[in-house]
């Protein structure tokens, strides 16, 4: 005799303690801190901050461990929060030529003012797994100098000042900064929700897309002309005092990609540009976005748009991961009920082939 | 670090006023897909957070809130979505249909007939009905604002000339108000005549593509269909082998590996009524009763 | 090439013309792809724009059809109100309206003008659906009396332009245009790709399809065969400028410019 199923409250209850003790794993192994997190997982407390579209290391390392290291899952987490807090306003442009820079290489001159600074990378490291690393490695004290005090200017300025590459398009005097969670986005996207979308777009994705474009489909042959990495002060304009007030210091990247030159009836040719932004050292993230940011900008410059990369809306509609793994994943929901119409259309047309070729198989047997 | 303290219903009242915005504008507009700014919400997107957000935005502390998915209260995400709503908001819940002022539901119209004072808050995924023919978002919204729905009805000819039949069997598209085109959500097509001269509010809401539409109370809504191939709503073959219910929308249900089945309601609350109200089917877990046309 | 079923419609409406050019002009930068073209066309009329590439043809058939803005002059039509109406004053919803049931294009590839995957008689219906008609059967019946116009075997209504020749895709994008009787036509070089029997053919069935139903057509093309056979007009298009005008077979039997003596000289002989 059949019992309609029923208990899935019991049932939701017992997986959420049984995730919380898989969460936590063998009880004798010590607890992951937060600070251990934040201090050697350092990237992907990056990565989800920048993705999470929320600075804040302590936060977005809890949100990794809740996540159990599913990176998704904490971004999703971080978004989630971040809906919650409350808006004061957009802060001041963040000033990038004024960067204190810990790494800062262009590839497009071989010395500029301020010199080519390598930092903390894995570039030029071998790929060898280190098993010294696997406990009580003391790392050797890092050389040091006197700070220097030699002005970084931005490569792009550089080139700017002569003119050989586009300016970088400016807003409106007054025209508010668009603000991508809070309005939908619309085609064409203008270039501020653009720019936010890739930069809260999936490191994945645009990886895939940026490296695409350089294997043909939509190329605009790109030169890194800078990437630099390092703190920038965050200020904000405080109406009743009348100035703008310093709200601490944040790590960003930037990348700015020097790209095939451009020219048309009234205007000499330059070189164009692509452009990334993110929080803590994310060159991967930086460097794809430059490069799909260009791709995105073919029909604004008179370009073919053929490719997958230069298709706006198909790349904007599909970089947000935490959307896709929502759409994704909810084919995990129960979908019985269209299943049951699509079983009922699928025996009727079954049904109605079987008749129309009975007949002929009748006459053969005759 | 920062604890976070919730409003009512979870969303902040300057959302909720976003939110109702938009429903004004699409009760105003009947089938108009509404873009609104959808909010990251605590549940993953695909998962009803549109929904979720048009719930949140209209429910009051007096409201009586009912939740259900493929018909049941009970499956999982329904729970999980009335706990949210329990915790956030605090207002009551009901597994009855007619006690429920606010109704979530997900790919399921209810059996019993609703009335002026309640609101069916519909989750959908997709809300754009021509998107399988036409990708583009800038290309649908100007068929839409131009009223071309000629691809909508190529679809349709293209399924008679190769199955005989329109093939869709869930969300069938549907014309309100004799102006727009619009995708009820993947309710079966069963589901559809329902949505007809409804007196409650219907409202949809697609938090991950952003869109929400509705349906204003006493308003014509009809299935696309051919004068000479008409909209035909599904019919089962058997009633309902717990309660007897023959007008119902029946879940398959696969008793044993040797192809066993049996059909029960997929309203759960309709159900479960009809059986405390003495109707019995061929299967059911009541004592036995002799009743004429049996099929078991 | 004078149709004698001109006679039998409204002198009034054939007085007037259906489509006039003035002054047209392009220029793309510093490029002027056509410069100060005027005519006017009459309905059922058939006029070649012939041209080699660079010649400004086919900017011309854009403007014509309102798919390009002109940097100087204007494109008037007569609607079917009888009401003449400059292209740029048109809404678009009024110009995709226009382009689904009083105009035509025929595009040079035809799988630009059809749906590949979908059915040839969805392709042929589609227009006939846009406008209301919702009746399976008569759309059918409708599509399938089509296909035997253009010559198409009916069993193939059915299945998908995908599946077919060049020739009877082109044949197809002729029936999916002219099923909504349109009153005029564009063509944009439609016999180019195919063999020459199948041209031949194409050239053909439009003929008499023209005559039939009182076409009036621009046509652009740099085949001067294929403006000797369908056209009352022809414009000679070089550097962007029209250089001669007038009907077909004087211009093409006695060309007064030098240019066109070299492009009529140029055809082979059969």
């Amino acid at each position: 005799m059949y019992v309609a199923v029923k208990g899935g409250e019991r049932a939701i209850e017992n997986a959420h303690r049984l995730l919380a003790n898989a969460r936590r794993g063998d009880q004798s192994v010590p607890e992951v801190t937060l600070d251990q997190i934040s201090e050697q997982l350092g990237l992907a407390v990056d990565r989800v901050m920048s993705e999470g579209s929320l600075y804040d290391r302590e936060l977005v390392a809890l949100a990794i461990k809740q996540a159990r290291g599913d990176l998704i899952e904490a971004i999703f987490l971080v978004r989630a929060f971040r809906a919650t807090l409350p808006r004061f306003g957009a802060s001041e442009p963040v000033d990038t030529g004024a960067m204190r820079v810990q790494r800062r290489v262009s590839s497009t001159f071989k010395d500029i003012p301020g010199g080519q600074i390598l930092g903390p990378t894995f570039d030029y490291t071998h790929r060898l797994l280190d098993p010294s690393l696997a406990e009580g490695f003391v790392p050797e004290a890092p050389a040091t100098a006197e700070a220097s005090t030699a002005a970084t200017p931005r490569v792009t300025d550089i080139l700017g000042r002569d003119g050989l590459i586009e300016s970088s398009p400016q807003a409106e005097d007054g025209a508010g900064v668009g603000d991508l969670t809070r309005e939908p986005l619309n085609f064409p996207a203008d270039r501020d929700l653009r720019l936010q979308n890739l930069a809260r777009g999936d490191e994945g994705f645009l990886l895939a897309m940026g490296y695409s474009t350089q294997r043909g489909y939509g190329r605009n042959h790109p030169f890194a002309g800078e990437i630099r990495f390092g703190e920038v002060e965050v200020e904000f304009l405080a109406e009743e005092v009348g100035f703008a007030v310093p709200l601490g210091s944040i790590e960003l990247t930037e990348c700015q990609m020097v790209n095939q030159f451009k020219g048309s009836a009234t205007e000499a040719p330059c070189f164009t540009r692509g452009y990334g932004l993110a929080f803590g050292q994310s060159e991967r993230k930086t460097m794809s976005m430059a490069l799909v940011d260009r791709a995105l900008r073919a029909r604004e410059l008179g370009e073919e748009a053929l490719a997958p990369a230069q298709d706006e809306e198909f790349v904007l509609s599909h970089s947000d991961n935490v959307q896709a793994t929502g759409f994704v994943e909810h084919l995990k929901l129960p979908h019985y009920v269209d299943f049951q119409s699509e079983l009922g259309l699928l025996r009727k047309l079954r049904q109605e082939f079987a008749e129309a070729n009975a007949e002929p198989m009748k006459e053969a047997a005759e | 670090m920062n604890a976070p303290a919730y409003n009512f219903a979870y969303l902040d009242e300057q959302t909720k006023r976003m939110i109702r915005r938009a429903i004004l504008k699409a009760i105003a507009i009947p089938g108009y897909q509404v873009p609104f700014a959808s909010r990251e919400m605590p549940m993953p997107y695909g998962w009803g957070t549109g929904g979720v957000q048009v719930t949140a935005a209209i429910l009051g502390p007096q409201d009586v809130l009912k939740v259900i998915d493929q018909g049941s209260d009970d499956t999982t995400n329904a729970i999980s979505i009335r706990k949210f709503f329990a915790k956030t908001a605090g207002v009551a819940t009901t597994t009855a249909t007619d006690e429920a002022t606010v109704i979530q539901t997900r790919h399921r119209i209810p059996e019993t007939a609703l009335n002026e004072n309640q609101v069916l808050v519909y989750q959908v995924p997709i809300p754009e009905p021509l998107r399988f023919l036409e990708p583009r978002e800038t290309e649908t919204r100007r068929m839409h604002a131009l009223a071309e729905y000629g691809l909508m009805h190529v679809k349709l000819y293209e399924d008679i000339a190769r199955f005989g039949h329109i093939a869709t069997a869930y969300a069938y598209p549907v014309k309100v108000n004799a102006r727009y085109v619009m995708d009820p959500s993947p309710t079966p097509k069963f589901d559809n005549p329902k949505m007809d001269n409804c007196p409650a509010l219907q409202l949809f809401g697609a938090g991950r593509e952003k869109r929400i539409y509705a349906i204003p109370p006493y308003t014509q809504v009809v299935s696309l269909d051919f004068e000479d191939h008409p909209f035909e709503p599904y019919r089962f073959n058997a009633p309902c082998a717990l309660c007897g219910a023959e007008n119902s929308y029946l879940d398959e249900i696969v008793t044993d590996d040797k192809g066993g089945r049996m059909f029960v309601c997929s309203d759960t609350d309709y159900c479960e009524g009809r059986q405390a109200a003495g109707h019995h089917g061929s299967l059911s877990a009541a004592p036995y009763k002799e009743k004429a046309g049996s099929h078991g | 090439m004078v149709d004698q079923d001109m006679a039998d419609l409204d002198t009034l409406e054939n007085d007037q013309p259906l489509l006039v050019a003035e002054s047209l002009s392009k220029s793309f930068g510093r490029i002027a792809a056509c410069r100060d073209v005027s005519f006017a066309l009459y309905p059922g009329e058939v006029l070649a724009i012939v041209g080699e590439s660079g010649s400004g043809k086919s900017t011309l058939l854009q403007m014509l059809s309102g798919q390009l803005a002109p940097s100087a002059g204007q494109v008037s039509y007569r609607m079917r109100d009888g009401v003449t109406r400059d292209l740029t004053t048109l809404g678009e919803a009024e110009r995709r309206f226009l382009f689904r049931t009083d105009w035509g294009y025929v595009h040079q590839d035809p799988a630009q003008g059809l749906r590949m995957a979908v059915s040839a008689g969805a392709n042929v219906g589609e227009r006939l659906m846009a406008v209301g008609w919702d009746h399976y059967g008569r759309i059918r019946d409708t599509a399938s009396d089509w296909l035997t116009r253009v010559e198409i075997d009916v069993a193939r209504i059915d299945d998908a332009p995908r599946t077919y020749s060049g020739g009877m895709r082109q044949r197809l994008q002729i029936a999916r245009n002219l099923v909504t009787g349109p009153r005029l036509v564009f063509m944009d070089e439609p016999t180019g790709g195919l063999d020459v029997s199948v041209q031949a053919r194409l050239l053909d069935l439009l003929r008499s399809l023209v005559a039939e139903l009182h076409l009036a057509v621009i046509i652009v093309t740099h085949d001067l065969a294929v403006a000797r056979l369908l056209s009352h007009r022809v414009m000679v298009m070089k550097g962007g400028r029209v250089i001669e005008t007038g009907l077909t077979d004087q211009v093409l039997d006695d060309p007064r410019e030098p240019y066109t003596q070299l492009l009529v000289s140029s055809i082979l002989p059969p």
